[in-house]
């Protein structure tokens, strides 16, 4: 298993893993706005930036993002270096002016002593870090409905054509991965509305709430044995936990 | 036929040179894009329609031929006539009977059609006397404008394939990677990596399949070399390919062309097909049992693209964006399995290597950086188009021999090598050598080879804001850095050349490039900041104007520049009347003229045509005065 130094902190790391899940896991924090360990890692923020050297490289490190640095044995790991410091500061500032009034951005602005964006702040105020995390669950479902679409400083989370996505089901994992809350939707018993898009709900045979899109369901059908996805959750749970009751005579389940 | 053997392609090489030494008369009407652009279409067409309506093919051995870019299409559409080289520039069709004519039929020269050596109108006759070409050594573009692209026999007569031939014949793989580790080739695409570390790297790697990949995405504003390669001899970078796929263990490779190079894609395309059908490519190569398999890819469209792990998702069929990654391409590369890109340029030279040997190649040019490179030399230069020299040739060597000087003779400002990721050099480094390391070491960079010569009327402090401009619309947006960096850098040039500089800006420009250096994903984001560094570096002055006088010493940023008009040297010729968009100008002809400065837009047109001294003169706005303020008065 490879050895390393992390802020003078010496570690044991599982082979395979990268820097970020290291540190993490001896307890150095290392701060991201990309990455999420429901999907795979992505390098865009750039906030989880480290020096990273070896004794024979004479004082020579190299700066790599951690949350996709595999871990090497022997290396000497600097979270918070001059030049690591400085970067973020610039890469904060940076987000800061895009979006000055989104608490996530403006706290983790404050940890590095910005108050204020000394760069020209957006006219149009968004929420959207633009930190992919929606895409990529959405990639992950396999369902890929919405993506990134222009270049350069015109880039923005869109479904096709910004239109309400056809490959949509209404699942809300974008939503609900959305570190910042920027992606709306109303949903109730009846309805949801996500990206423009309304769906009909499948209600709980059982206790009635709409629980999941028809559209959901659908999707998953032949995917998932038999009408796994009628029932909702916490239903399923109630009555698995009576099953368990019948079963053991009761006397474990408290 | 197939070739099958070490023989059957000496012999078929043997037929292919007989053919070519029978026509010993050859018009070579250039069809590259350029020439193409310009009408040449039309010219090889009436050439061959006559030559077949008069017989002359017969009588004359006579031939008619279109070839790839010489990289002179400013004087396009060019035709050369064999066996004298005489070289005739924009050329019609309805000059051609006159050339079957005159010059086919009795040998004489039409003066008309002559190129002029710009220095003193002199006539030029033959091509290899003219300046442009004269001092070049050309290795990488040796056939362009020479063979027809679409015959495999005339690249076959010209020493096409020779190289692999060499290669699968008579060398091991190991012993073509040692030959073009002894050429000391480095990639020509940009970074200039050791091509023979790279093949090497990608040969131990371990993978149940391997690739081969040629970059011709050529991004850069205003480069072409890779496009005339691709047009004008497609197959020395298939030969590249073969030998590369060889000494690696590859057995399929991708040629990714940029999307708008229509023509290197159906050249590349006819090709592969041809060097298929005749065994030089596909299964079985040359009977040696070595199989490969090439295709073109059409590129995404993007300038990012080119970056070399945004290009293989491009070729996997995803959206062609850089990926952070600290896993060589040579062990995880396409697909995720070992791969090897390198450079149009790049693999066109590979075929030479092996055939005249890698010391050879390494005779040429410097220390480390070995053997001749391609440029696209542009702007404000008499002579531009595309060129090809050994590495180590000085910059001034390049902009005056063959570029023939400055245009209108002005003074020499600085040179942009390496495109948006290179930089700009003054005039006191224009004696240096041209090679990798002198250029990085002096804040530019070699890059694909792109050269924009910039006169006294260039402000400095714009030519980085276009760079930034054109980087804007080119990042993939996917990190901050180079995302919202770009955006906040241009926001700070803009104000610089519309008068709204403050004090530390120059501070906070330079922080915000090592942001964008240190922080950015890919290298697109990390060299952003170049032509603004070296800028900044060899004319700080020139920012210091613009933010602390409100001024611009070229006189070219508009909202700090105007124009007047002084009385004494005004002849009243009128010219300036003519070219003013807004008629700002007042006067009659023969009589003094004015500028109104309500009126001027102060886009200079005037000032470039005036033909008098001191005439039309820019000067500072905030010095005018008023708005009201008349020039002259
Ligand atoms: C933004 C960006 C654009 C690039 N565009 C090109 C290109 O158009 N052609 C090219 O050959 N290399 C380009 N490169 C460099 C490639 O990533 C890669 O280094 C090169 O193709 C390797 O080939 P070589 O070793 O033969 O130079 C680009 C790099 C970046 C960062
Ligand atoms: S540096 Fe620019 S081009 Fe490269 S990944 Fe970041 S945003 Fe995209
Ligand atoms: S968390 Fe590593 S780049 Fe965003």
């Amino acid at each position: 298993m490879p050895r390393l130094v992390i802020d003078g902190k010496t570690v044991v790391a599982k082979e395979g893993t990268f820097l970020l899940q290291a540190a993490r896991e001896a307890g150095i924090d290392i701060p991201t706005l990309c990455e999420h360990p429901a999907v795979e890692p992505y390098g865009g923020c750039r906030m989880c930036l480290v020096d990273v050297t070896r004794p024979e490289w004479d004082g020579w490190s190299k700066m790599v993002v951690s949350c996709l640095f595999p871990v090497e044995d022997g290396i000497i790991v600097s979270t918070k270096s001059e030049r690591v410091m400085n970067t973020r500061r610039v890469v904060i500032d940076l987000l800061l002016a895009r979006c000055p009034n989104t608490p996530l951005v403006q706290k983790m602005a404050a940890e590095y002593g910005i108050e204020k964006t000394s760069y020209v702040q957006n006219p149009e105020p968004t929420d959207c870090i633009l930190c992919g995390l929606c895409t990529r669950v959405c990639d992950e479902m396999g369902t890929s409905a919405i993506s990134s679409s222009s270049r350069g400083a015109g880039r923005e989370i869109a479904p096709p054509f910004n239109e309400p996505p056809p490959d949509c089901i209404g699942c809300l994992a974008c939503a609900e991965i959305c570190p910042t809350g920027f992606i709306k939707y109303e949903t109730s018993n009846s309805k949801r509305v996500i990206w423009n898009k309304e769906f009909e709900m499948l209600r709980c045979p059982t206790c009635g709430r709409g629980h999941i899109t028809k559209a959901q369901a659908a999707w998953h059908d032949g995917k998932v044995p038999g009408r796994y996805f009628e029932q909702c959750d916490a239903c399923k749970r109630k009555a698995q936990a009576a099953m368990a009751v019948t079963l053991m005579g009761g006397s474990q389940i408290r | 036929m197939r070739i099958e053997s070490k023989q059957a392609f000496e012999e078929a090489v043997k037929a292919a040179t007989a053919l070519n030494e029978k026509r010993t008369r050859e018009i070579m009407v250039c069809c590259g894009t350029g020439c193409l652009a310009n009408g040449s279409q039309a010219v090889a067409d009436a050439f061959a329609q006559r030559i077949g309506d008069l017989g002359l093919d017969v009588k004359l051995s006579l031939h008619a031929k279109t070839t790839g870019c010489h990289g002179f299409c400013e004087r396009g559409p060019l035709v050369v006539l064999k066996p004298e080289g005489i070289l005739y520039t924009k050329v019609k069709p309805r000059d051609v009977d006159e050339i079957l004519e005159k010059t086919v039929g009795n040998g004489e020269i039409i003066p008309r059609l002559l190129y002029r050596n710009p220095e003193n109108r002199q006539p030029i006759e033959k091509y290899e006397e003219i300046p442009f070409y004269k001092h070049q050594v050309r290795v990488s573009m040796r056939n362009i404008g020479r063979i027809d692209p679409a015959s495999l026999d005339d690249a076959l007569a010209h020493g096409a394939y020779a190289g692999m031939a060499r290669a699968l014949f008579e060398l091991t793989p190991e012993q073509v990677i040692a030959e073009v580790r002894e050429s000391g080739l480095r990639g020509r695409g940009g970074a200039g990596f050791s091509t023979a570390r790279k093949w090497d790297a990608t040969r131990k790697a371990v993978g149940e399949r391997k690739f081969v990949l040629c970059n011709g995405d050529e991004g850069d504003p205003g480069a072409f070399k890779d496009r005339s390669i691709m047009e004008g001899d497609p197959h020395a970078v298939i030969e590249g390919m073969v030998i590369g796929a060889y000494a690696i263990g590859a057995r399929e490779g991708y040629v990714y062309v940029r999307d708008e190079y229509p023509l290197a894609v159906h050249h590349m395309n006819l090709a592969i097909e041809k060097a298929k059908e005749r065994g030089l490519l596909g299964k079985n190569i040359l009977g040696t049992g070595f199989d490969f398999d090439l295709k073109v890819s059409r590129g995404g469209g993007a300038f990012v693209c080119g970056e070399s792990s945004a290009l293989m998702r491009s070729i996997e069929g995803k959206i062609g964006e850089p990926r952070a990654k600290y896993i060589h391409a040579s062990d995880r590369g396409l697909f995720d399995l070992p791969t090897a890109l390198n450079n149009v340029e790049t693999w066109s030279v590979v075929g030479q290597i092996l055939n005249q040997g890698g010391a050879w190649f390494a005779s040429m040019g410097t220390k480390k950086s070995k053997g001749t490179k391609s440029f696209s030399l542009v702007g404000k230069v008499k002579n531009t188009g595309l060129i090809e020299l050994p590495m180590g040739t000085t910059l001034r060597h390049i902009i005056f021999d063959i570029g023939g000087g400055i245009l209108k003779n002005r003074p020499f400002k600085a040179v942009q090598t390496g495109g948006p990721s290179g930089g700009c050099l003054p005039a006191d480094k224009l004696d240096l050598p041209v090679d990798y390391e002198v250029l990085s070491e002096n804040g530019s960079m070699m890059g694909s080879g792109g050269m924009i010569v910039m006169d006294d009327r260039t402000c400095m402090v714009d030519v980085a804001r276009y760079f930034l401009n054109f980087l804007i619309d080119e990042s993939c947006g996917k990190c901050i850095p180079c995302r919202e960096g770009l955006k906040q850098m241009l926001h700070i040039f803009d104000d610089l050349v519309e008068g709204r500089g403050k004090p530390g800006d120059i501070e906070r420009i330079e922080r915000l490039c090592k942001g964008m250096q240190l922080g950015s994903l890919c290298e697109l984001g990390k060299s952003a900041p170049n032509p603004v560094l070296s800028t900044l570096q060899y004319f700080r002055d020139e920012y210091e104007a613009h933010i602390n006088d409100k001024v611009c010493p070229a006189g070219m940023c508009r909202e700090l520049t105007t124009y007047k008009i002084n009385h004494d040297p005004c002849t009243g010729c009128h010219m300036c009347t003519r070219v003013c968009p807004t008629d700002a100008i007042s006067g009659k002809p023969k009589e003094k003229h004015a500028i109104d400065q309500q009126l001027c837009i102060s886009c200079g047109s005037c000032f470039d045509v005036c033909p008098e001294e001191q005439c039309i003169v820019f000067l500072p706005k905030k010095d005018i005065g008023g708005a009201h303020a008349t020039a002259g008065n």
